[in-house]
Formats: structure tokens, C-alpha cells, sequence
């Protein structure tokens, strides 16, 4: 572990007191950390100091936190998770769709935030190429087309299974209604969430154990919906 | 795809009228040639047909002239009394309008359409009443016959001889359903001779002539057609409706020359059956001309007008020097295609010195427009008469005048003989007449000059004394002298008269201007109606009364305050009426003229902004002119108030625009500075649980810190949901929601808070998806679980349970406390409110916050105590579509 360099985590807030929270919590964890107060400084900061992740509030002093994003977006993939108190679904949606990996609301318990820490890096840092996704029960092999519960293979329809392709290729991270209806079915039809309420029931009904009760793939209220990856981190809610 | 696709304009035009159709009330009019072919009968056969389809139908006005199959028809079907009203000790029985209006049939059955009613009624026509029905929603069956067609009128005098008083606009038949009753003309001859036909006494003479065989065949053939013309227009409007491909029809447009001419009305009647023809837009254009118009003139162009409106033409005045020009001008203003124009009858020799007739300088200045030249019918074949100068006051003096000054001119001449020949004398007497047209009217002008002509031959020429002329050089002279006199005081009285038409023009675009600006001054809208009422009282030299409809109810208006005349209710009924039917009434119109005032509905765009009212002094109805004016002003005011209107709505966006973004920013401000030290805490306190220093004190210490700092998050959250629901910021997304996704979602946000129950979903199998806001559902479903988990003890059990009832989704949340107690219920949802000898904690705004959200997506909310003992909560959605439909992906 010590011969390895620490991850650089950039913590841009305009709070002191968030600040200095952030630090103690990411530096227990394994982090180096640097600070920025506003987007401006994040984005120079960002450019000079190249950080392994950025936690992002949108209520910064010079500028909006998405257009923050989107300038660092022009140059950077770095992941980036939105640490805000805007809870409403619009913002979510804004921030996730210009590019953050992942939101988390305050107030947040810090081994949630560390948590989806780790999944934004691992993303942005796939390592070995593998054709084949394995959670829990579920194992997908993207060459063969093949999805199996428990070794046993599960029909899906296409569709089912261009739907199930998109969340394995990103595991973890929080697909917007509007991502996932373009991606599957087109850029025409990024207004018919209903398409996706009848397939993720579907999808549910055969992967789930308890539909009623998924583990797999979860709601975010009003985003979009996510894939957990089963033994990756202990998702406690808030 | 090569089907042709109909026009957008012509398919939502067919779209607006079908809609209008809906509201308003259907007319169908059993249509025959002649009295006793059976309309009625028919009628009373079809509303018996509707009667057994179980629909309510009543008889208004129903004449079935004793007749006993007729009578037997009538017999059972209910009818509305008819009215009595008293006439010069007559007793003339009419159809009780208000009582039938009263009723509100779905059907009305009214005879005789083109009857006119007995004088105080509250319109002249009956055909007036039936479009009062139909505005009103009811529909009517009627009869007519095809004399009584306004724009037929005329060709039925021409063949029978007889005159048709009674007639029915053309345009109230627009769109209404035609059943022709034929009858062979000898059939209808035998039922004459039976005595079948009901023909009232005083038409005994006529009716000989009238039913003539050969007539019937004439009017017969004259039905046939009429019906087979509205049938194709249903067939057009079908088609439009549709989509079948039809040659667009060309975008024809009409204009007719009206004047005060008696043949200008059947002039009138033509055009509107070519306009009918080819389904044309059409004008009826006046060319008002410097030279005044005599009463008698001035009444039959208001009466061929008036005709020309109700046929349904866009009626325009406008003033020019010469008619042709002003045809030609509008023509051209209004992209007209054909004209149509009298032709004309004789031979008129003073046209030559204008440059030819009016007939051929048109066709050769009109350039792509087609002309119509029709031999017209008048009332009586009048030649134009000349125009003689009348006799008033102003030109007797005008006439004394000039005697004087003739007299003094020859005194002067007089004198001045001894040193000038008598040629030069003639010069200063022309001189003389020519200052005199400069201040006289044509008469006196004319006069002078012959006088003068005949005093200097009397008087100068020699021989003296007599009227004899000797040498071919005076009488060279006489002549010559008298054509330059009539000529220079017929050419400078003409100039006067066009300097006083120019100058009546001015005062109507002074009038206008000073009207414009006034009203550009004006502040605010009060002041703005306060000039109204003061400018148009002093333009129209009237009383002035403007109403605005009132606030809420339909129909009711308001009289404001700085009104110059306190209408009585009467009148105010009257303004009422105007109001709500667009269109002008009492005084000097066709709806109830024995009005006191004119009330005129101020129109701007597609709302009635209120009516204005107007008492004129003198007991006159207002000249044409006046009217003109008048109209202007209305127009003027109309565009005005309704700027103003937009622009107070756009200074009140603003305005609230403005307290929505401030109120947003407080509240975005707020949210930020309580969370974030909440989040300080709320995360402080996860890292120490998380940090593993397990004495059993710190871990209870920071679980409290946790619980309190979740419960304050709560309370926040609350509070700011509460703002948003008060300052009506809650604007659902309503979107295709899974209920058991929304219940589940909900149910592992709340984890922890509902550890201590034992909590169960029932769903009932095939939910729809259901249009909602998933967020703010899962708030309502949230607060609501929250509610039961803090009112009821540990380990009682909760339920949800979502299903389908009606045309509504019910979510319920069931516990099993100790229930609502009764006096509470009212209030449970209340703001702020909570309930009695409750458990201490919660603010009491997680149910008003339900209410809010679960209203704003057009829900309701209800709770109630469960048997067996729990208070139960359910919420309504309303289903307002079947979920679209997902094909089964390939």
C-alpha cells in the first residue's frame, strides 16, 4: 500500500467547514488532498495538479457548479462526484447528464460519499479489458450475448437485453432516464419513459430474486436508475 | 404517399366550424316552394321521429291553420304557451322567446321563419329569435319558404308579380340543414282547389296569380336549386373536412358598387348569390361623393347597406371626387377580383366630359378584374333626377344675396358706361359672379349669372330696353358671356363643396387624432376609460355609459364610475344583451330599437372588453356619418383597451416573475445555510460511528447526534416544500410512473425510520402505469409512512396498498393505533395542525404537505378511522389516459 502513490482527491466547496470535514474524512482513507473555493480555482487546480477525483458542490461564489463541469468537461474525463444540497431532481439530472459520474446530496454520511469515491474511480480507470461482467448471481458475458443467474441462462428479449448491456457497461453509476432511452431505443424516443418503466418491471421479474424488492437494479427517484455491483461497497442509505 | 393533402387553412377553418357547431344549436329548415306544399307536417313528422329517439322536444310556435292530420301531429307533442301581445287593441299571439329559453328544450320546433313579429317585441324578426335559440344551444327545427330568401326575394317578385315583404337573411341560413318538401305543382294546385291550403283573407286577390302553373313551376325549379346549392356547400365543407382531394378553389373575392340608386338593392342580391356560388368573400362598397345626399337618398342607402350586411358583405365607405376612382381604390386595397356594378340605363351626356360612363372607365382602368355589368330591378324605375336645388333657408339667402348683388353691380355698371362700351361692362359683371360662386351655393351662383346675362343685355346692349340683339358680334358675346358665367360659378361652387367634403374628412381624422392621443396619454386603465367616456360623449354629442363585465359571473356588468348616464336597469338589460351577443343593440339597430341609448360592444381581438352606451341628445337616430364615426372610435378604443389589458398582464407577469425569483433565491439561500452545517454534523457524526471507538456510551451519544440531525433535515425539508406549496412553485412533472417501483423506492428511503413496524405491500395484480410525479409521490407516500410510524406503537403493523378504482388509482397507508379522534378529522390535513394529545415532535405539516403535492397533480386526499380499530390514508390519482401501450420488442 505505501509503495503506491496516493490518490489525489480535489475538494471544491466553498465552505471552510465542509473543507476541512472532506480532508480529515479522505485523508483517513488514503487520500491526498487539495482544495478549491471556487471554479475557477477548481479548474486551474484541476488542470495543474491533475486530481485521481474531483467532489464538486454546485453552489460555488463565480460561477455555477455544471458550468464548472462543463469546462472541465471540455478537457478532462477525471471523475467527478457532485456533493450538493440541491436536492431536486432537475439538478441531479443537469449535473449527470453534463458529465458528473455520480450525486450525492448533503447532508451525507461519509462512507457513502467514500464508497461512491471508489466506484467513480474504478470507471474511470477500467483496467483489464473482460467481456464478461459478474455481480453476485448475475453474469453476463457481452461476447456471447449470454446472461446467466446462479450458472443458469436467462432469456432475455433484445431489447431486455440492450437495456441490461447499457447498466453493465456502467455499473454503479446513475443513468438518467433520458441516457438510457436514447442509448436503447433512440434519440427519438428520449421522451417515452414509459418504454423503460415496462422493460426495467421485465427486467426485474427475471433477474431480481424479490422484484418487489430490487437489489440489483435500483431507482433513483425522478434521475434514472442504477446497477449494483453486488460486493463492491456497502450501500447503506443516507 | 401521393395522396393529396387537404389545405391546413381550409381542414382548421372545417375543425372551428364543426367545434362552433357543437356549442351551438342546429337549425334545420324544411324548405318548400310555396305555402301548403307540407312543411309543417314534415316538421312535426321528423320531431315526432326525434321524440321517440327520446330526445326533449318542444313546440315553440307551431300554426298547423286547423288542419286535421296537422293537428293531429301537433297533438301530444309539449309546447310552450303562446304569448298575447297587444297591438293598436289587437291581440296578436307570438311565441314566448324567454319562456322557451327558460325550458331549454334540446329541440325547438318554430314555424314560419320569415314571420315578423308584432312591434315591442324584443326583435322585429323571428328569424332573429331562432338565432337567439341557437346561440343558446338548442336546436331548431322551421319552415320557409323560398320567397322569403332575401337574396331570392327579388327573382320570385319578377316571376309572380308579387311583391315579398317578409324575407330572411341569407346569412342566417348559413350552415343549417335543409329538407326540401316537394310537391308537383298540380298536386299542390288540387289541395288549392280542396281548400287544403290555408291563405289568409286579405291575400285572396293575389293567391290566383300567384299559384298559377306555370309560377309554381318557376318557383319549383327556383326551390330545387336553392337546396342543391346549400347541399353542395355541405359537400364542400365535408370534403374539407375530410381530406378529399379538391381543386383549390380560386381565392375570389367580390365587391359591389352600392349607391343610393333604387336598383343598388337587387344589385346587392346578385352578388351575394355569386358570392354563394363560388364560395367568395364579398364587399359592398359606397363612393361617397362630395354632393350631399337628400334625406330620401340618405334612408335608402342605410337600407342598402344594412341589406348588404345582413346578406353578410363587408360593407366600407370611403369618399372620392369620382366613383370610379374609389371603386378602383378599394378594389385594389382589398385584392378584389370581380366587381359587379349596375348597368347602366340611357344615355348619360354629361359622362362624356368625365371621360366616358362609369361602366366603360371602369373596365378600361380596372386592369385583371373581371366586371360585371347587371341590369338591375328597382323598387320603381327611377332615371336619376337632376340634381335641383332645393329650397331651403341657407339658400334663400344665398339667392338674396346674389339679387343684391346683381343690383349693385348694375348700379355700378351704370355709372361706369359713361366711360367704358358695354363690352367691358359684361367682364365687370363676370367678374362679379365669379366672387360671388367663391361665398354662394351652386343656386344663387347659377342665378346671378342669368340674371346678369339678362340685365346686360336689357339694360347695355342696344337697343337699350329690350332683349333683342342686333349684330352676330353681341349675340357672339351673349352667348359666350352666358356659358362662361354658368360654367366659372358651376366650377367654383363645385370647388366648395369638394373644400367641404375635404373638410368634413379632416374633422373625422382631427376627431380620431385628437381621440389617439388623448388615449396615449392616458396612465393607467381607470384613466384611460374616464377619456373614453369623456371623448366619445363629446364626439357623438351623447351621453356616455361604459360598463365591463364583472368580475366572475358570466354576463354581468358593472357600470363605471365616471359614467355621465345612470342607465336604469332596463338599459342595462339592454347593454347586457349586446354584451354577450357581440353585437350592437337598441337605439338605431335591429334589436330592440324602442331602446333609450345605442349600447356598442367594445370587441378587441376575440374579447368583449365591456359595452359603452350611448344617449344621444335629439330624439334623431345618429347620421350615417355619425354611425361612421362612431364605428371608428369604437374600433380605435377597442385595439386600445386591449393593449392596455396586455400590457397590465405583462407588467403583472413581471411582477410576479420578479417575487418568484426572490422568493426562489431566499429559499435556495436558506436551504443552503441550514443544510450545510446540518451536513457538517450529519457527516462528522457518520465518521465517528464509522471510526469503530465502541464504548457503548459514545456509540448511543452519536446515534443520537444522527437521529437529531435527520429529524432536523426533516423539519428543513418541510419547511421548504411548505414555501414552495404557499407560493404555488410546485409545478408537477407528470410523467409514466411504476406504482410498485414508487412504493418500493419509498420504502428503502425510510429504512431505518420504519424499523420498528412490520410493514406490508398490497398490490393488486395489472396496476396501470399511472401519470405522476415520482418525486413528489414518494414525499406524499414518505410523509405518510412517517405519520403512521410516529402516531402508533412499536411492532403494529403498516399497510400499503395501491389499486385501481374507477377512474383513479388509490394508494392507501393503514396502521393500527389508536385511530383519529373525530374532532380532528376535519382539520388532519390542516397546516401547522396537530392532532390532540399527540406525541410531542413533528411540526404538523407532513399531511398538509401530502394534501399540497397529491392536489397538485389534480388528487385528492381523505383519511378516516379503519374498523377494527387504526386510522387509515388514502390518496387518488386520477387515471386520465389508458397507459400507452408497449409492442413487444422484436
Amino acid at each position: 500500500m505505501s509503495d503506491k502513490p496516493k490518490p489525489i482527491a480535489l475538494v471544491v466547496d466553498d465552505e471552510v467547514q465542509i473543507r476541512r470535514l472532506l480532508r480529515v474524512c479522505l485523508e483517513a482513507d488514503g487520500y491526498r488532498v487539495l482544495e478549491a473555493a471556487t471554479g475557477q480555482e477548481a479548474i486551474t487546480e484541476a488542470a495543474q495538479r491533475k486530481p485521481d477525483v474531483v467532489i464538486l458542490d454546485l453552489g460555488l461564489p463565480d460561477m455555477d457548479g455544471v458550468a464548472a463541469l462543463k469546462r472541465l468537461r471540455e478537457w478532462s474525463r477525471v471523475p467527478v462526484v457532485v456533493l450538493s444540497v440541491r436536492d431536486r431532481e432537475e439538478d441531479k439530472i443537469a449535473a449527470l447528464d453534463h458529465g458528473a459520474d455520480d450525486y450525492v446530496t448533503k447532508p451525507f454520511g461519509t462512507g457513502e460519499l467514500l464508497a461512491r469515491l471508489r466506484v467513480a474511480r474504478r470507471h474511470a480507470d477500467p483496467g483489464p479489458e473482460t467481456s464478461v461482467f459478474r455481480s453476485g448471481r448475475l453474469e453476463v458475458d457481452l461476447t456471447a450475448r449470454v446472461v446467466r443467474l446462479e450458472g443458469a441462462e436467462v432469456k432475455l428479449t433484445a431489447t431486455e437485453y440492450s437495456l441490461l448491456r447499457l447498466f453493465v457497461q456502467h455499473p454503479g453509476k446513475v443513468l438518467t432516464h433520458r441516457h438510457i432511452l436514447r442509448e436503447v431505443w433512440g434519440p427519438n424516443y428520449t421522451e417515452q419513459t414509459h418504454y423503460l418503466r415496462v422493460y426495467m418491471a421485465h427486467l426485474r421479474e427475471k433477474l431480481e430474486r424479490e422484484p418487489s424488492k430490487p437489489r440489483l437494479l435500483i431507482t433513483e427517484p425522478g434521475v434514472g436508475y442504477r446497477l449494483i455491483e453486488e460486493g463492491s461497497v456497502g450501500m447503506a442509505p443516507s | 404517399m401521393d395522396e393529396q393533402r387537404p389545405n391546413p387553412d381550409a381542414l382548421l377553418a372545417a375543425l372551428q366550424k364543426a367545434e362552433a357547431r357543437k356549442q351551438r344549436g342546429k337549425l334545420k329548415v324544411f324548405f318548400g316552394m310555396a305555402p301548403g306544399v307540407g312543411k309543417t307536417y314534415a316538421m312535426l313528422e321528423a320531431a315526432r321521429r326525434e321524440v321517440a329517439a327520446s330526445r326533449d322536444v318542444v313546440a315553440g310556435y307551431v300554426e298547423t291553420h286547423g288542419r286535421k292530420e296537422t293537428d293531429a301531429l301537433a297533438e301530444g307533442l309539449s309546447a310552450i304557451p303562446r304569448l298575447q301581445v297587444e297591438y293598436r287593441g289587437m291581440c296578436l299571439p307570438e311565441m314566448d322567446l324567454d319562456a322557451l329559453l327558460a325550458r331549454r328544450p334540446q329541440l325547438a320546433l318554430v314555424d314560419e321563419l320569415a314571420h315578423t313579429n308584432a312591434p315591442g317585441s324584443r326583435h322585429p324578426k323571428r328569424c332573429q329569435d331562432v338565432l337567439e335559440l341557437l346561440d343558446a344551444g338548442i336546436d331548431v327545427f322551421t319552415t320557409l319558404n323560398v320567397q322569403h330568401v332575401e337574396s331570392r326575394a327579388e327573382v320570385v317578385r319578377q316571376i309572380t308579380g308579387v311583391g315579398v315583404r317578409e324575407t330572411v337573411p341569407d346569412s342566417v341560413l348559413d350552415g343549417a340543414e335543409f329538407e326540401l318538401v316537394d310537391l308537383p305543382p298540380e298536386e299542390l294546385r288540387a289541395r288549392l282547389d280542396a281548400g287544403k291550403v290555408y291563405v289568409p283573407e286579405s291575400a285572396r286577390a293575389a293567391q290566383e296569380h300567384f299559384f298559377r302553373p306555370g309560377n309554381l313551376a318557376a318557383l319549383r325549379e327556383l326551390a330545387l336549386r336553392f337546396a342543391a346549392e346549400r347541399v353542395g356547400q355541405d359537400v364542400l365543407a365535408y370534403r374539407q373536412a375530410h381530406g378529399v382531394a379538391d381543386p383549390w378553389k380560386t381565392g375570389q373575392r367580390l365587391l359591389v358598387a352600392v349607391s343610393a340608386s333604387p336598383t343598388s338593392a337587387s344589385l346587392v342580391r346578385w352578388t351575394r348569390r355569386l358570392a354563394g356560388e363560388l364560395q367568395a368573400p364579398w364587399l359592398a362598397v359606397y363612393v361617397e361623393l362630395p354632393r350631399p345626399l337628400t334625406e330620401g337618398e340618405h334612408a335608402r342607402l342605410a337600407r342598402h347597406l344594412a341589406l348588404a350586411r345582413e346578406l353578410g358583405a363587408q360593407v366600407i365607405t370611403t369618399t372620392d371626387n369620382d366613383v370610379a376612382r374609389g371603386i378602383l381604390r378599394v378594389a385594389r386595397e382589398q385584392n378584389i377580383t370581380q366587381i359587379v356594378i349596375g348597368k347602366p340605363v340611357g344615355w348619360q351626356a354629361l359622362e362624356l366630359l368625365r371621360g366616358g360612363s362609369l361602366l366603360s372607365r371602369l373596365i378600361r382602368d380596372s386592369g385583371h378584374v373581371d366586371i360585371h355589368a347587371v341590369r338591375a330591378e328597382g323598387e320603381a324605375p327611377v332615371p336619376r333626377k337632376p340634381a335641383l336645388p332645393r329650397f331651403d333657408t341657407a339658400s334663400a339667402r344665398g339667392c338674396g344675396v346674389a339679387l343684391g348683388v346683381v343690383a349693385a353691380v348694375t348700379g355700378v355698371n351704370a355709372v361706369l358706361q359713361r366711360w367704358l362700351g358695354y363690352q367691358s361692362l359684361a367682364l365687370v359683371y363676370l367678374l362679379s359672379v365669379v366672387i360671388l360662386a367663391m361665398f354662394v351655393g351652386r343656386g344663387p351662383t347659377l342665378l346671378a349669372a342669368t340674371a346678369t346675362a339678362l340685365l346686360w343685355n336689357l339694360l347695355f346692349v342696344p337697343p337699350l330696353f329690350t332683349f333683342l340683339i342686333s349684330g352676330p358680334t353681341d349675340v357672339m358675346l351673349f352667348i359666350t358671356y352666358f356659358v362662361v358665367a354658368l360654367a366659372m360659378g358651376h366650377l367654383a361652387a363645385r370647388l366648395r363643396s369638394e373644400q367641404g367634403a375635404e373638410r368634413r374628412r379632416e374633422q373625422r381624422s382631427t376627431a380620431l387624432y385628437l381621440l389617439t392621443r388623448e388615449l396615449a396619454q392616458a396612465s393607467d386603465f381607470a384613466d384611460l376609460l374616464a377619456i373614453v367616456i369623456r371623448e366619445v360623449g363629446k364626439a357623438a354629442e351623447a351621453e356616455v355609459a361604459l360598463s365591463l363585465p364583472a368580475e366572475g359571473s358570466e354576463g354581468a356588468l358593472t357600470s363605471y364610475f365616471a359614467s355621465t348616464w345612470p342607465m336604469t336597469e332596463k338599459e342595462k338589460s339592454v347593454a347586457t344583451w349586446a354584451l354577450l351577443h357581440r353585437q350592437p343593440t337598441g337605439f338605431g339597430t335591429d334589436t330592440l330599437p324602442s331602446a333609450e341609448g345605442l349600447h356598442v360592444p367594445l370587441i378587441a381581438g376575440e374579447q368583449v372588453l365591456g359595452v359603452l352606451s350611448l344617449r344621444f341628445r335629439g330624439s334623431a337616430p345618429p347620421t350615417t356619418e355619425r354611425r361612421d364615426l362612431l364605428d371608428s372610435f369604437v374600433r380605435q378604443i377597442g385595439l386600445v383597451l386591449d393593449r392596455q389589458r396586455l400590457r397590465d398582464a405583462e407588467q403583472q407577469a413581471k411582477l410576479v416573475a420578479e417575487s418568484e425569483r426572490l422568493s426562489k433565491a431566499l429559499l435556495n439561500s436558506i436551504s443552503h445555510e441550514i443544510r450545510t452545517p446540518i451536513a457538517a454534523i450529519t457527516s462528522a457524526a457518520s465518521s465517528l460511528s464509522e471510526a469503530g471507538e465502541d464504548t457503548g456510551l459514545q456509540r448511543a451519544m452519536v446515534d443520537e447526534i444522527q437521529e437529531a440531525t435527520r429529524r432536523l433535515n426533516r423539519l428543513v425539508g418541510n419547511l421548504l416544500d411548505i414555501a414552495r406549496l404557499e407560493t404555488g412553485r410546485v409545478k408537477p412533472k407528470l410523467d409514466w410512473c411504476d406504482v410498485a417501483d414508487l412504493i418500493q423506492a419509498t420504502l428503502k428511503d425510510l429504512e431505518g425510520e420504519l424499523r420498528g413496524h412490520e410493514v406490508s405491500v398490497e398490490l393488486s395484480s395489472g396496476l396501470p402505469l399511472v401519470k405522476m410525479d415520482f418525486v413528489l409521490m414518494q414525499q406524499v407516500l414518505g410523509n405518510l409512512l412517517l405519520n403512521a410510524a410516529v402516531h402508533t406503537q412499536p411492532r403494529t403493523p403498516i399497510q400499503i396498498s395501491a389499486a385501481v378504482e374507477q377512474d383513479a388509482l388509490v394508494l392507501t397507508v393503514a396502521d393500527r393505533g389508536r385511530g383519529l379522534p373525530a374532532e380532528a378529522l376535519p382539520f388532519i390535513f390542516d397546516k401547522f395542525y396537530r392532532g390532540p394529545s399527540v406525541p410531542a415532535g413533528g411540526t404538523g405539516l407532513g399531511l398538509a404537505i401530502v394534501k399540497g403535492f397529491v392536489e397538485a397533480q389534480a388528487g385528492q386526499v381523505a383519511a378516516e378511522n379503519r374498523p377494527g380499530g387504526g386510522a387509515v390514508f388514502s390518496v387518488r390519482l386520477p387515471l386520465s389516459k389508458a397507459p400507452p401501450v408497449v409492442e413487444a420488442s422484436a
